[in-house]
Order: structure tokens, then sequence, then C-alpha cells
């Protein structure tokens, strides 16, 4: 066999070895999604019977044809556009947010900045965008701000962490050329690295942003506007046909960013 | 460079000025649109009632609640959210491992030769793939939010929006891998006349095993953070206790769910990073 | 006087001492070559009186002040005049020609006028005279990843000539040149001191540049001067001990070694940490969004 000699196909171990620890795991984790299904007493048997097939068919099925109505056409149009506006401007507040708190997060401003602006960013990033948003919700009442916000604290954490890395990964000695012809801090920053981590960053913020389109059209589950409100509330009050247009509209509105992205990181790259 | 451009003086102008000017404009009057649409109002946050409603709830958080009654309750949301999570991922599993099968071109026994029924096969992968990318394309949370009213709220449409999207992404990664590994034993396995059975594994598995694994764990941990993001639309959970909490106002209830969250995920983390180490 | 030194030493963090008992003067407006074979310790003594690095041992005097007990703002101000030019010109790739050789007064301009520079460059006049003089005005605005070592190397001269320092320190400033652009260019670094009054001091691979170009030559072995001689005093036979490890050929520009890509290459190097670990670091921070 060709492939014993770029790998023994029984690796790490060979065939005759018993691997005590792999059967008790493999054991546990089966014991673990029966135990899963157990506790949480879904009738499966219900779940698939003919009745309920024929449910959830009649429910698909009422999805279509979509509503095309002009005015709901129009209605759906702003809402993508509230969720595009929504994602952009959490986007850009969290890159200026990010940058703010990458540059004591990469250790330039003192060992004990760096330390809490580094707890910040994980506080910041490890609590869901969805959370965040019923809290906004409550800071600044129901509406897009609230996902703008959302978007934001969450965007923040990501970002500021990956910029703080770039600054870290940045070769010093352009600054610390500039700094050694009696440049300040700040002036040898601008010059020295941010010409260097630059790209990077933009690309990290272009990246996010795709990520921000998806999820600025579910904020709107809890209360934060956009499509997501739209495709809510349809749903609540089993208006199908107009929660498909919305469902169209997400699908197109981050195919469409999605593109566009791709476009500029494109251009970035050549240039 | 040629002798025109040297007989000119020199520009005494940044050539990429207007360039500059022109995107800086262009994004200042993209800009003021976007924060009408987005209604952008800082002030709204110092509003007195939002401050008043906000500083009520934020000064509720502490002390974190701790009632027995309601630890007892946390508790069971949270297991429910781990067990949402473990067989969310083993019925997505179900999806995904036979369509992965079905998309991977070593697999594919008409493929050698080439053989009959080439076109079919090519077709019936072509199918799969989209099949994997429709399941995917569409986050887990609308499924839930679709789901909850087909079978109302609850745990139920939480396991089944997991099993869909993560289907979907588990299919393209495993078929991924499996075309990423070495392919030569499979392919002499199927050309010796081998079934597709023994040759996943005989020929693919042994290869592929520990990378699918510890993908398949790391699935898991997100699987968790998913399914804790799905309860606030009612597809229970420990997201559904909070969304209830936050709803009522209750800042106790909501720094304890909080707590308990960020526990559960840095949990999630090591015992994921264990599982693939153990597995490995 | 534009720096004095007295029983200077340099230990490394290592152990290894790069230089000891280096006691040598330069008076205001002089200028002196620093030769020496690979690994002499020219480098680091340019470091030093650069303000860079704080030496082990011995005076230091730069500038009629003691730089390492100054107060930071009086450091700052002293270290904006003196200018380093470096052998591999530390400028970021994707800056723009103008940019870098503005930034050589950065010591000098307040923060908002750094910022305002990056958008719409200041003094284009002023760069561009100063460009004019390596022939390379038509460069003004290209960006820096687009130029050969060598130029990139005289964009790194003209920056400090626009920081218009009163002690110029130079290691290798032509070491990426042939041997025409190599001579013209400490032609300008001579004519420069001499039009300013500005002290200049030059560590030199090549000695018959050293030679040619400077009144005054310091040798530098193992860490320590082996002389410090008006040029008309320096012998053949000084010479040939000075470079006795590196065999019987003195080096010069013929024989310069092959440092010619070395400005390139750093820009090379410095352009790889762009995209390369991008993919891998967004999946990583980002977990479970990887579809």
């Amino acid at each position: 066999m060709n492939a014993r000699e770029t790998r023994d196909p029984c690796s790490p171990r060979g065939a005759g070895d018993f691997c005590l620890s792999c059967v008790l795991t493999s054991g546990l984790l089966v014991a673990a999604v029966v135990a899963s299904f157990a506790y949480l007493e879904i009738d499966f048997s219900a779940l698939f019977a003919a009745d309920s097939a024929t449910a959830m068919a009649r429910f698909a099925a009422s999805f279509f044809p979509p509503d095309l109505a002009p005015d709901f056409l129009q209605k759906t149009a702003h809402g993508a556009l509230q969720t595009f506006a929504v994602a952009m401007i959490g986007t850009l507040l969290a890159a200026l947010a990010g940058l703010l708190l990458a540059l004591p997060a990469s250790g330039r401003h003192g060992i004990a900045a760096g330390r809490l602006s580094r707890f910040l960013l994980n506080l910041l990033r490890s609590v869901p965008e969805l959370v965040w948003a019923t809290l906004m919700v409550l800071a600044a009442g129901l509406g897009p701000f609230a996902g703008v916000l959302a978007l934001a604290l969450h965007t923040t954490g990501v970002l500021g962490r990956l910029f703080a890395e770039a600054i870290e990964n940045a070769p010093p000695q352009p600054e610390q050329s500039l700094r050694e012809a009696g440049s300040g801090g700040v002036n040898a920053f601008l010059y020295g690295t941010q010409p260097l981590v630059w790209p990077q960053c933009v690309a990290y913020g272009l990246y996010r942003l795709e990520m921000n389109i998806r999820m600025a059209a579910v904020l709107g589950f809890v209360g934060a506007g956009g499509l997501g409100q739209m495709l809510y509330y349809h749903l609540s009050i089993f208006q199908q046909a107009q929660a498909a247009t919305v469902l169209i509209a997400m699908f197109v509105l981050v195919l469409a960013v999605d593109a566009l992205s791709d476009r500029l990181r494109t251009r970035m790259a050549r240039s | 460079m040629n002798t025109d451009t040297d007989a000119r003086p020199y520009a005494a102008r940044d050539p990429d000025t207007r360039a500059r000017l022109g995107w800086t404009l262009l994004a200042l009057v993209l800009l003021w649109p976007l924060l009408l649409l987005a209604e952008f109002r800082p002030w709204a946050l110092f509003e007195a009632n939002n401050l008043q409603v906000m500083g009520a709830f934020l000064a509720g958080f502490l002390p974190p609640a701790t009632s027995t009654e309601f630890l007892g309750l946390l508790l069971k949301a949270t297991l429910e959210t781990l067990a949402i999570a473990t067989a969310g991922i083993a019925l997505a599993l179900l999806i995904a491992i036979p369509l992965a099968i079905l998309c991977t071109r070593a697999l594919a026994v008409s493929l050698i030769g080439p053989g009959p029924g080439r076109l079919g096969g090519s077709a019936l992968r072509a199918a799969g793939r989209a099949l994997l990318t429709f399941l995917r394309a569409i986050p887990e949370i609308v499924w839930a939010l679709m789901l909850v009213r087909v079978f109302g709220l609850g745990p139920a449409a939480g396991v089944l929006a997991l099993a869909v999207t993560y289907g979907g992404m588990l299919g393209k990664v495993y078929t991924e891998i499996f075309e990423s590994t070495d392919t030569r034993p499979t392919r002499s396995l199927l050309a010796a006349g081998a079934g597709r059975f023994a040759a996943l594994t005989y020929g693919l598995l042994p290869n592929a095993a520990q990378e699918l694994t510890s993908y398949t764990v790391y699935r898991w941990e997100c699987a968790v953070r998913a399914s804790v993001i799905m309860g606030f639309v009612g597809a229970g959970g420990l997201g559904q206790l909070m969304d209830q909490s936050m709803k009522m106002l209750n800042g106790g209830e909501a720094a304890t769910i909080l707590l308990v969250f960020l526990l559960l995920v840095v949990l999630a983390d090591a015992l994921s990073a264990t599982l693939r180490r153990a597995l490995a | 006087m534009a720096f004095e030194l007295q029983g200077v030493g340099l230990t490394h963090g290592n152990g290894f001492r790069a230089l000891q008992r280096i006691s040598i003067r330069l008076g205001r407006g002089e200028r002196a070559a620093v030769i020496g074979p690979s690994g002499a310790g020219k480098t680091s003594l340019i470091r030093l009186l650069g303000v860079a690095t704080r030496p082990s041992e011995g005076r230091l005097n730069i500038l009629g002040r003691n730089p390492w007990q100054l107060p930071a703002g009086e450091l700052r101000r002293l270290r904006a005049r003196i200018g380093t030019i470096h052998q591999a010109p530390p400028i970021p790739p994707r800056l723009r020609v103008i940019t870098a050789i503005l930034a050589g007064r950065l010591g000098q301009w307040p923060a908002w006028k750094a910022l305002l520079s990056l958008l719409y460059p200041v003094d284009i006049a002023g760069a561009q005279a100063t460009l004019a003089r390596f022939d390379l005005a038509d460069r003004l605005f290209d960006r820096c990843d687009r130029l050969s070592g060598g130029q990139l190397q005289r964009i790194g001269i003209a920056r400090v000539f626009y920081q218009e320092p009163d002690l110029i320190l130079a290691d290798e400033p032509v070491s990426a040149l042939d041997p025409a652009l190599a001579d013209a260019a400490l032609g300008e670094l001579v004519a420069e001191s001499e039009r300013r009054g500005a002290s200049l001091f030059a560590s030199l691979h090549a000695v018959d540049l050293a030679l040619k170009w400077f009144p005054r030559i310091v040798g530098l072995r193992a860490g320590e001067v082996a002389f410090d001689l008006p040029t008309a005093e320096v012998s053949n036979g000084l010479l040939h001990e000075l470079y006795a490890a590196e065999g019987s050929v003195l080096p010069t520009q013929a024989s310069a070694p092959a440092a010619l890509r070395h400005g390139g290459a750093t820009a090379e190097a410095m352009a790889e940490s762009g995209d390369g670990t991008l993919a891998a670091n967004v999946v990583r921070l980002d977990t479970c969004r990887g579809r």
C-alpha cells in the first residue's frame, strides 16, 4: 500500500495496541449522547410521525409564494438598509474603540494598563452579541441603535484583540528609530508602526463587517430593528409569505456584502 | 522614465489628493444616511427613563440571585443547554456523515475508469453539495425561530435547528477533510473492487479520523454557545431563562445567569481541549 | 564639541563585551570616519552615540549634555538634534517616499501636525528639495516598497538631511550603493555637514571611501580603539594590521561584500508580516463562525 510509506495507516498507535483511554472516552461520549436525549425527553416518535411530517410540510409550503407586493418590498428594502447601517456603524465604532484599547493591550503603556485592557477586551468578546443586544435594548430603548451598540461592544473585543496582536507582531525597528530621533510616542506610532499594521487592520475590519451583517440580521429578534425584527414579527403573527420575503432579503444582503468586501480586499491586496 | 515627464517640473502637489478627497467626501456623504437609518442617538443612553431602567437593572446585579429555588432552575437550564448541544451534534452527524460520503470524490466508484454512471454520479454529488450549502446558509437561530412555530417552545426546536445548520457545516468540512487526506489507498481499494464502505473504513478513516474527531469536538464547543443564544427565541436552556430574567428586569438573576454562561463557555473550552487531546 | 567619550564600555546582556575603554572626542563641525573589521563594534559605537543604548561604564557627553541623566522631555529634544543614518533604513515598506522623508522632523512636530501630514504632506517643497540632491525627486510620491535597496538607502539619508541635526551619525550609509553612487552620496553627506556646520561621524566598510572623504580616521578592532589619526598619518601598515583577521586584502569599494540587497531584504521581510497569518488568526479568535 502506498500510504504505508508516507504515514502508517494505524498511526499514531499500531492496531495491536489496546488504547484504554480511547475506548473509555468513546464510551463516555456515547453515554453523554444517550443521557442528553433522555434528559430532553423529546418525543421523537411524535416528531417523525406522519401527521407531524404533514404539519411540517404544510408549514414549509406556507412560505410560498413570498409576498412581493410593492409596498411590502419597500418595507423590506428599508429593513435591509437598516440592517446594513447597523452593521456598518457598529463595525466602525468597534474599529475605533478597538484601536484605542489595542494600544494599551499590546503592552505599549506598561504592564498594568496592558492587563487591564486585555481583561476588558476579553470580557467584551465573551458576551455574545445577542446578550449585549438584550442589555442595550434596556439601556437605549427598542430600535436599531441598541443593535449598533451591541455589535460595537462585542466587535470591539474581537477587533481590539486582533489589532493588539498585529501591533505586537509588527517589526519594532521603524518606530524605534523614530523615537531615537526624538519623536514622541504618538508620532512614532503614526509613522513607524501604523503603516505596517494598517492593511492588516483594515482586512480584519472588513472580515468582521461580513460577520456583523449576518449578526445584525438576527439581532432584531430581541428588538434591535432591521430585518430580524421584521422576521420575528411576521412569524409571530403567522405571516409566512412576508417572512419568506424577509428571508430572501437577508440572503441577498449577505451575498452582496460578501461580494463587495471581497472586491475591496482584492483591490487592497493589489495595491 | 521618458523624456516627456523629465522635462516637466516635478509635481508640486500630492497626486493622491483628489482621490483621497473624493473617498473622504463619499464616506461622509454615505455616513450621514447610515447614521439616520441606524437611528444613531447616543444621547438616548442618557435619557432619564432609560438611565433609570438601566440603573435599576444594573443595581440589581449586586448581589447576584442565589436562592435555592432559582439555583435549581439554573442548574436545570444549564444541563438542558448542554443536552441540546450534545443531542444537536449527534443528530447533525446523522445528516453530515451520509452527505459527506456522498459528496467525496475519492469515494466515487463511477469515477474510476471512468466507468458507467459517471454523469449521474457527479450530478448527485453536486446536489449533495448544494443541499449542504443550503443547510448552513441560514443561521441556526433563524432555523430555531421557525421551528419553534412548528414544535412549540422548548428544546426540540433547538436540537433540530442545531442538527440542520451543524449538519451542513460538518458535512462540508468532513468532505474537505476526506478530499485533503491521502486518497491513494482508497483509490486502490476501490479499483480492486472493494465496496464504498470498505474503502471508507480501510482507506480514508485511518488517516482522517483524528482530524474528524477534533473538528467535531470543536463544533460541540460552538454548539454550547449556540444553544444558549437560541434560547432567546424560545428554544429552551440557559438562553430562555436569561431572556425571561431580562424581560422581568431581574438584575440579580441576569447577573447569576451571565456568570454561569461565562463559566460554561470556559468549561466547554477546557473540556473540548481535553477531549481532543484524549482522542488524538 | 559634538561628543566626548571617556573610558566608555558596553557589555551586552549575554556577557559579550562589545566595546571597552573607548575615548573619542569630536569637535563641532568636525568629520571623522570609523573603520574596522566586521564585529569590531562599529554599530555598537554608533548606537551609543545616538543615545539608543546606554553604556555600561565610562562618561558620555553628547552635544554638551549627559543624555542618561536628562529628564524625558530634555532627552527627546537632545535626540531630535542627532540624526542617525541606518545601514538598512527602518522605513515601513508601504510608506510613501515623501512621508518617509517628512518623518525626519517628527521630533519637532506636535501630534496634530504629524497626523495632518499623513493626510496631506505639509512640506512638499522641502522634501522635494532634499530629494533632488540624490537625483530621486521624481520618486517623491512613490511608495517605498517600489524602490531598490540602493534608492531606499538614499531615502534614509535624505530623511536625516531633512531632520537637520547638529550631529549626523551614519552606520555604513552607502553599503547598498554601487561605487559611483556611493561616492556621490558620501560627497552629499560631507557637503551637508559643511553647509550647516554639523558634525559627521560615519562608520564605513570601504577603506578607500573613508580615506577619500574624511580628514580623520578612527580604527576600531575587537571593541577597542586601535588608532585615531588624521588621514594623512594613516599608513598602509596600520590598515593591514587593523584588518589582519580578514586576510591580506583591504576592503574597498570594488571588493564590497554582497550587502547590496540589504535594504531591499528588510523591506521584504517587513512586507511579509502582512496577510499570511490573517485567516488563521481570525478563525482562531472568532471561534464558531468558520463556515
